[in-house]
């Protein structure tokens, strides 16, 4: 954890394309003019402004490495919520809008930091996660890696062929409420026997980052702590329904 | 500031002189921590009240609360942009703690659970204005909210509200707590928006 040395000031950014990942989320990609560079698992406050001058800010983790050209947010749309509509469904490329930041100095991983690393999200829970991995394969690392993702159904898993590819990282899949014909994936909530299983045990002194809906990162986190990791290794990440 | 094409917003009825810049207003209640829920034992739980102080002051479980308590009803102000309006508490007044206890220390920091610290000048959790609080709405507080007691300065940004405090070392010098030195504000005053230490 070391200060930040740039201020933490509003700058207006550019769209520069949006990419659809599920159908309720959307990766949008900015031009940031004089981006003070990021670690991955931080995120960015977003602040929309309407043609009568109402502002409304939400924050959003960061989806692309810090090796990354262009500074990406993988957004999920809360049906209710005021900002991630229109983000995931209203945004297009050319729009501006602002976003300060980075923030956020205890969920992040570098290389240097070292391993092993257990990631395990819950579903969008995935996105500082995911800056994690790009960061580790853009740094070429062979810090032993391992992934487990809890989504609804496979079509709600983000990046999905992205994760196919990183063929150096175990990558494990939940799927809670619905399975393609075949699956030979678990099929349940996380608990502690599938943390067990997808390991690495707490002898061998994984860093372990946890990042989802509350409900989940509790259950994830106390079952970790049952099987025995420090609760100081554990970094968790939550986000609740209004996290819009 | 740039106009974001089409966006209208969700302009909540509320009283805007409750809402501090940048916040919304929720109806639940949002979870926030950096680590695992921490769930020690009551009859292992203490508070304590040390550091400069001249006579170090502690308290078991059973002994908090047998002191004098408040209920009370505040607004709280979450940095991450939520902000929850009357909600009821009850716990002990810092007051009431800090009766017979004499400090050369302008500062405090409070130590939870789990190792979080944070940050607050002493003049902010006197006069009324902090609690150490163990009871939500009526029900003891629950662990992933803070239980089985937190701070709450409803006054400053919520992470100010040491969820699982479990003391007040008091400090002649200011000394940044756990989010304050990842970048946080130093203070933390919602209506100043001090969310980010250089605001």
């Amino acid at each position: 954890m070391s200060l930040p040395r740039a201020p933490i000031r509003w700058r207006t950014v550019r769209v520069g394309e949006v990419v659809a990942e599920t159908a309720q989320a959307a990766t949008i990609v900015l031009d940031v003019p004089d981006w003070p560079g990021h670690a991955a698992g931080q995120h960015v406050d977003v602040r929309l402004t309407a043609d009568d001058g109402y502002q409304a800010q939400r924050s959003y983790s960061i989806a692309s490495a810090p090796e990354d050209a262009r500074l990406a947010l993988t957004v999920e749309r809360i049906d209710d919520g005021e900002v991630s509509p229109y983000l995931v469904d209203e945004v297009r490329a050319g729009d501006e809008f602002e976003i300060r930041g980075p923030v956020g100095g205890h969920f992040t991983w570098r290389v240097a930091d070292g391993g092993p690393l257990l990631l395990v999200a819950g579903g969008s829970g995935l996105v500082p996660l995911m800056a994690m991995l790009r960061h580790r394969a853009a740094q070429d690392s062979d810090v032993e890696a391992r992934l487990l993702l809890s989504a609804r159904s496979a079509d709600d898993v983000l990046y999905r062929a992205e994760l196919d590819r990183l063929d150096d990282v175990a990558v494990h899949y939940t799927l809670t409420r619905s399975r393609p014909e075949g699956w030979t994936g678990y099929d349940r909530r996380v608990d502690a026997e599938m943390l067990a299983e997808v390991g690495p045990a707490p002898s061998a002194h994984p860093l372990v980052f946890v990042c989802g809906p509350t409900a989940f990162v509790e259950t994830v986190a106390d079952g970790l702590v049952a099987l025995g990791h420090p609760p100081d290794t554990i970094h968790t990440e939550r986000f609740g329904p209004t996290g819009s | 500031m740039p106009i974001s094409r089409g966006f209208r917003g969700r302009r909540a009825e509320v009283d805007p002189s409750r809402v501090p810049p940048g916040q919304y207003v929720v109806t639940d209640f949002p979870v926030l921590s950096a680590g695992p829920t921490p769930h020690t034992p009551l009859d292992e739980w203490s508070f304590t009240i040390s550091g400069a102080v001249d006579e170090p002051v502690s308290w078991t479980w059973e002994e908090l609360l047998a002191l004098p308590s408040e209920t009370f009803t505040v607004d709280i102000h979450c940095v991450t942009k939520w902000s929850k309006l009357d909600t009821s508490w009850t716990g002990v007044s810092v007051d009431t703690l800090l009766e017979g206890v004499t400090t050369e220390g302008d500062y405090v920091t409070a130590w939870s659970d789990g190792d979080y610290t944070t940050n607050i000048p002493l003049e902010d959790l006197t006069g009324g204005r902090a609690w150490v609080a163990h009871t939500f709405d009526g029900e003891p507080l629950e662990a992933e909210h803070g239980g089985p007691a937190r701070l709450l300065v409803p006054h400053l940004y919520f992470w100010k509200s040491a969820k699982w405090v479990r003391g007040l070392t008091l400090t002649v010098d200011d000394e940044p707590g756990f989010w304050e030195a990842a970048g946080y504000h130093n203070y933390g005053d919602p209506w100043k928006e001090q969310r980010y230490w250089s605001d």
